[in-house]
């Protein structure tokens, strides 16, 4: 079915996935796992090709946002943007968990006009709305699609005890619900997770897991899993390490005028030895 | 330190219960732990825990935490969560130091830690349910290594002495238990 639906897709929509996701876009945590409160925690991001290697493009941690154990009055702070690597530090001035995250939900479309241009809306860097994107259209659209699009970075950290106010979902685009905790992660144990779209299971999502220092070997390893009918995936841990995660998922139950939704979340886990 | 204030918790408890203890056993738990001397650059005494945990590995009570107590600003609890095991199974919840339970780093050497009737955090032995447990002994050094040697024990406590060889954080550690209702 999912294998259909995508041989079916123009093969212009290929093209609508924002360039960054040719590469892999990540954001890691100096620790994931604090004993004491008023920590700090520092955060590297890149869009790189060797997982959490610096080896293309920096990623801003500007636009990322922090849900704590108390809500979101927490902020990033002495960010820097080098050439390939952003940063930034978070004081975890309170015990329990931190949701990092970048999220963000748009419209977008592809077209061919009547002379075999191909169009796209919003142009590059500009928000999309309803109302831009009928000014937008020409009249005589061909192959048109147009597609709820959302896409979500995140890592998590806890000081002290796991708490799990930070957790909660929030009900808008591909994104995690975590069945075991995210910093309570052991190697050889299993973890459970279930992935939402619009706060609803998201089934049949594929997920790509890969360890940290692709560089120093000579596979990916990667490990690819996908949701069950409940929107549920389960992984063992292989071993202790940092661990890049990537969810992909598409359905054509998007809210008019989209025709359909495409979701990508990726997360950042780190798992201990037991 | 640690010993006084454990015997003060138990002079407490048995002054509480001297009205419904008349024969009955009184268990107790000895662990000889031995700190080896390292041939290293850098060298700072291990923290260790030493807890009780249940056959699912959770951790039901607590006998001994050494760490770095009496820094400033309570510096020395930023890198008890290096004692993986322990803090995830206990030390994350807590609210630290515990009384009867923190105690200061140990110089390497053999060092004597006993728990008549209940152990550090005042979990008395004769009320846990029957059944298989574990007692953990878990010791990691700043720049250096970590080790958990684990010790199977049943419930009710019944006289025996068990002993393990670690390799490099711990030596030889010994668990000797009696219960001198055993005849």
């Amino acid at each position: 079915m999912k294998k259909l639906l995508l041989a079916a897709l123009p093969l212009a929509l290929l093209a609508t996935i924002p360039s960054a996701e040719a590469h892999r876009a990540w954001l890691v945590p100096s620790s994931t796992v604090l004993a004491t409160e008023d920590s700090w925690v520092t955060f590297d991001a890149a869009v790189s090709n060797e997982i959490f290697h610096f080896d293309y493009r920096p990623m801003s941690i500007e636009n990322f946002q922090v849900i704590g154990p108390t809500g979101s009055n927490y902020t990033l702070v002495n960010h820097a943007l080098g050439e390939l690597r952003g940063q930034a530090d978070l004081q975890l001035s309170d015990a329990g968990t931190y949701r990092i995250y970048t999220a963000s939900h748009a419209l977008t479309a592809r077209w061919v006009d009547a002379d075999g241009q191909r169009g796209m809306y919003p142009p590059r860097g500009q928000q999309a709305t309803v109302a831009g994107l009928q000014a937008a259209l020409p009249a005589n659209a061909q192959e048109l699609t147009i597609s709820e699009s959302s896409r979500r970075i995140e890592t998590f950290v806890t000081a002290g005890a796991p708490s799990l106010q930070a957790l909660t979902p929030s009900g808008v685009g591909l994104e995690l619900h975590p069945i075991t905790h995210p910093n309570d992660l052991f190697a050889g144990e299993m973890a459970e997770f279930q992935l939402l779209i619009d706060g609803e299971p998201a089934v049949g999502a594929e997920i790509v897991i890969i360890r940290a220092h692709t560089r120093f070997r000579d596979n990916q390893e990667e490990i690819e899993l996908a949701t069950d009918d409940q929107g549920h995936f389960t992984i063992t841990w292989p071993q202790a390490g940092l661990y890049w995660l990537n969810a992909s998922y598409r359905d054509d139950r998007a809210k008019a005028p989209a025709t359909q939704r495409v979701g990508s979340y990726t997360a950042t886990f780190e798992v201990l030895p037991f | 330190m640690v010993r006084l204030t454990h015997q003060a918790c138990l002079a407490a408890f048995v002054g509480t219960l001297s009205l419904s203890a008349s024969a009955e056993a009184i268990p107790s738990m000895t662990l000889d732990i031995e700190i080896p001397r390292l041939a290293v650059a850098e060298y700072h005494r291990p923290y260790v825990a030493i807890w009780l945990a249940d056959e699912r590995h959770q951790a039901v009570a607590n006998l001994n935490v050494w760490y770095d107590i009496s820094m400033a600003n309570q510096e020395g609890e930023t890198w008890l969560k290096d004692l993986r095991q322990w803090w995830r199974r206990s030390g994350r919840t807590l609210d630290l130091p515990v009384d009867g339970v923190s105690g200061a780093t140990r110089a390497p050497g053999v060092h004597q830690v006993s728990f008549t009737q209940m152990a550090g955090d005042g979990t008395v032995f004769a009320q846990l349910p029957p059944g298989q447990y574990f007692i953990h002994v878990e010791a990691v050094r700043e720049v250096g290594g970590r080790e958990m040697l684990s010790f199977p024990v049943t419930f009710p406590l019944s006289t025996n002495t068990y002993s393990q060889q670690g390799q490099h954080e711990l030596g030889k550690v010994q668990l000797t238990i009696q219960n001198e209702g055993d005849f």
